[in-house]
């Protein structure tokens, strides 16, 4: 069982790394609705990629994903993990091999942190030691002090806390598919945001397939390196890569659903390193200064605050490496935003 | 030891003057010397009997309605039946009912008569408490138990039981109790337990000390088997005073 991406973990790990996903015109029918809930969705998902399913609410997208470790069965298709029709699958042991994240969290309130996260481990059977060195590990892993959160209960945790220890309670046993229902839905903007930030770069270390829902485009596009968009009534209306999506939306549904500022979220995919910036020659750094790993739609809204004064942009070492002007960022804006306009320029990231 | 004490209490003749005590004779208010003279003989089997009777009924009882309570869990139109018989056991005057029961073939004036009957009156208590308990355990939570592949015995097991514990035990307080102090009337038709000093104290014109000996021992035993069951609930549940 070759670990490759999985640094911290030293052996205690049950599962290969990461398993391809793929859903075979999957369906879902009620017996006593009309309209069915998902219809003939199709969807391959690369090992170590984060699909987002999003759409809006009657899209089903949490159905989808609840699909795949059959806490709803299927009424017709294929659900194919790591190559095997997970039909053929006892569905708790299944499911002790997909993570598994809800909006609620669903921690256990009459068990600490420690052994909430040990859930998994326990029931796959490991030794008392393994499953405490892996719960050490895991809340190391999510910045939190073993020593300290371990013993607590859910109820003395905030709100981003239990969510951080929702989803490490879902990593406990590497599992090569994580299950992501709006994980940070419940929670407000400002730690919402970095808990995204957090589970990016921890999906970065980790490198687990998840299929990760939520009913914002912003978060999608943030989150995904695909993003599947759902219809009313279960249907597949657009599935690709952010920047396909926004630059190329399939209908009038998707390009409604994504809003029409799709052409500044695009800015908001590429950094100032992703465009060629305007050389410094004969003109001098001003004092209103942008950092090279900024994303380009942050840099216009700066520009456009500054009355337009071209930007300085630096590097880590504070060192100029170029200019960004209005009308620089304008063009990679026009170059990429308007689909109708695009020649192969949309290409560029 | 089943029993009651060989010989009976010592009655105080309040006409004959049998008892060389004025205190008894009088049928003061409380006499001492009544109490340390019968203690052993009277009071303590009395309530050790008292004790038995009631750990027996709310055993059988915990365990008759928690299993029914598990039941109807999973199968909502049990709960409804279980109800409706529970409350007519529990609305029946216990007179009446020790009364019926030792009518029965085979019951008669027995331990068994005084069980039965107990045991009926915890039913409803605890099999509502119970079964609260369990419905009040979060959506989510059962979710993310079966999400991560408990099966349905794992989770009754390691997280509805669990977390219904607060309500199970304050079922299991009122039952305790209730059966405390039904207990006492049960000696009517088993010759056991507080109620018999009672017994004998009212058909002794109401002799004053044997009576207020056995009803506060009766009144205290209820008092320390709640604040055990209290404490109980504060070992078994340390999560819900956490926040």
């Amino acid at each position: 069982m070759p670990k490759s991406h999985n640094a911290p973990d030293e052996g205690s790990s049950s599962f290969p790394q990461a398993a391809s996903l793929e859903l075979r015109d999957v369906s879902k029918r009620y017996p006593n609705q009309k309209e069915p809930a998902i219809v003939e969705l199709s969807l391959e998902i690369p090992a170590g990629e984060v699909c987002v399913l999003v759409g809006p609410s009657g899209s089903g997208k949490t159905t989808a994903m609840r699909l795949i470790n059959r806490m709803i069965a299927l009424s017709s298709g294929d659900i194919l993990l790591g190559g095997q029709s997970v039909l053929k699958r006892d569905p708790t042991k299944l499911r002790r091999e997909i993570g598994y994240v809800i909006q609620q969290i669903g921690l256990f309130p009459h068990q600490t942190v420690a052994e909430n996260i040990a859930t998994v481990p326990k029931l796959l059977g490991w030794e008392r030691d393994r499953v405490n060195r892996r719960v050490e590990e895991l809340l190391s892993l999510i910045g939190m002090d073993p020593e300290e959160i371990g013993p607590r209960y859910p109820a003395q945790l905030s709100g981003g806390q239990r969510q951080r220890i929702g989803v490490a309670r879902a990593l406990a046993s590497d599992p090569p598919l994580m299950l992501m229902d709006e994980p940070f839905g419940a929670i407000d903007p400002i730690t919402r945001s970095r808990l995204q930030d957090e589970f990016l770069s921890l999906q970065a270390r980790v490198r687990k397939t998840v299929v990760f829902v939520t009913h914002d485009i912003d978060e999608a596009i943030k989150m995904g390196d695909k993003i599947a968009i759902l219809r009313q009534g279960g249907k597949l209306a657009q599935y690709g890569p952010p920047e396909e999506i926004l630059t190329d939306p399939a209908d009038d549904f998707v390009a409604e659903f994504v809003g029409a500022d799709r052409a500044l979220k695009r800015l908001g995919l590429s950094t100032l390193a992703n465009v060629d910036l305007v050389a410094p020659n004969g003109l001098r750094p001003g004092t209103n200064r942008v950092a090279l790993t900024a994303s380009v739609r942050d840099a216009l809204s700066q520009l456009l605050a500054g009355g337009g004064e071209p930007l300085t942009v630096v590097d880590d070492n504070d060192d100029v490496v170029g200019l960004a002007t209005l009308e620089l960022l304008g063009g990679v804006l026009a170059d990429g935003g308007l689909h109708t306009e695009e020649q192969g320029a949309g290409d560029r990231a | 030891m089943s029993y009651f004490a060989a010989g009976g209490p010592v009655i105080p003749n309040f006409g004959g003057g049998s008892s060389s005590f004025a205190c008894e004779r009088a049928n003061r208010l409380f006499c001492t010397h009544w109490l340390s003279q019968n203690w052993d003989s009277v009071l303590w089997p009395a309530l050790r009997q008292h004790v038995v009777l009631t750990v027996i009924a709310v055993s059988i009882g915990f365990v008759v309605s928690t299993t029914l309570a598990v039941i109807a869990h999973r199968r909502g139109w049990v709960e409804r039946p279980v109800l409706i018989i529970t409350s007519i056991l529990y609305t029946i005057p216990s007179l009446a009912l020790f009364e019926i029961l030792q009518g029965v073939p085979g019951f008669g004036l027995s331990a068994t008569t005084a069980e039965v009957a107990l045991v009926s009156y915890t039913l409803l208590i605890m099999f509502r408490n119970t079964l609260t308990g369990l419905r009040e355990v979060p959506d989510e939570v059962r979710d993310a138990a079966a999400g991560m592949g408990f099966g349905p015995s794992q989770t009754l097991l390691r997280v509805e039981l669990p977390l219904a514990l607060p309500a199970i035990i304050a079922g299991v307080r009122i039952a305790t109790v209730t059966v405390i102090s039904l207990a006492t009337v049960a000696s009517l038709v088993d010759n056991e337990g507080l109620g018999v000093p009672i017994l004998s104290a009212i058909s002794n014109n109401v002799f004053k000390t044997e009576l207020i000996s056995a009803g506060v021992l009766a009144v205290a035993l209820a008092l320390l088997s709640d604040a055990l069951l209290i404490r109980l609930q504060r070992r078994l549940t340390p999560w819900s005073r956490a926040s």
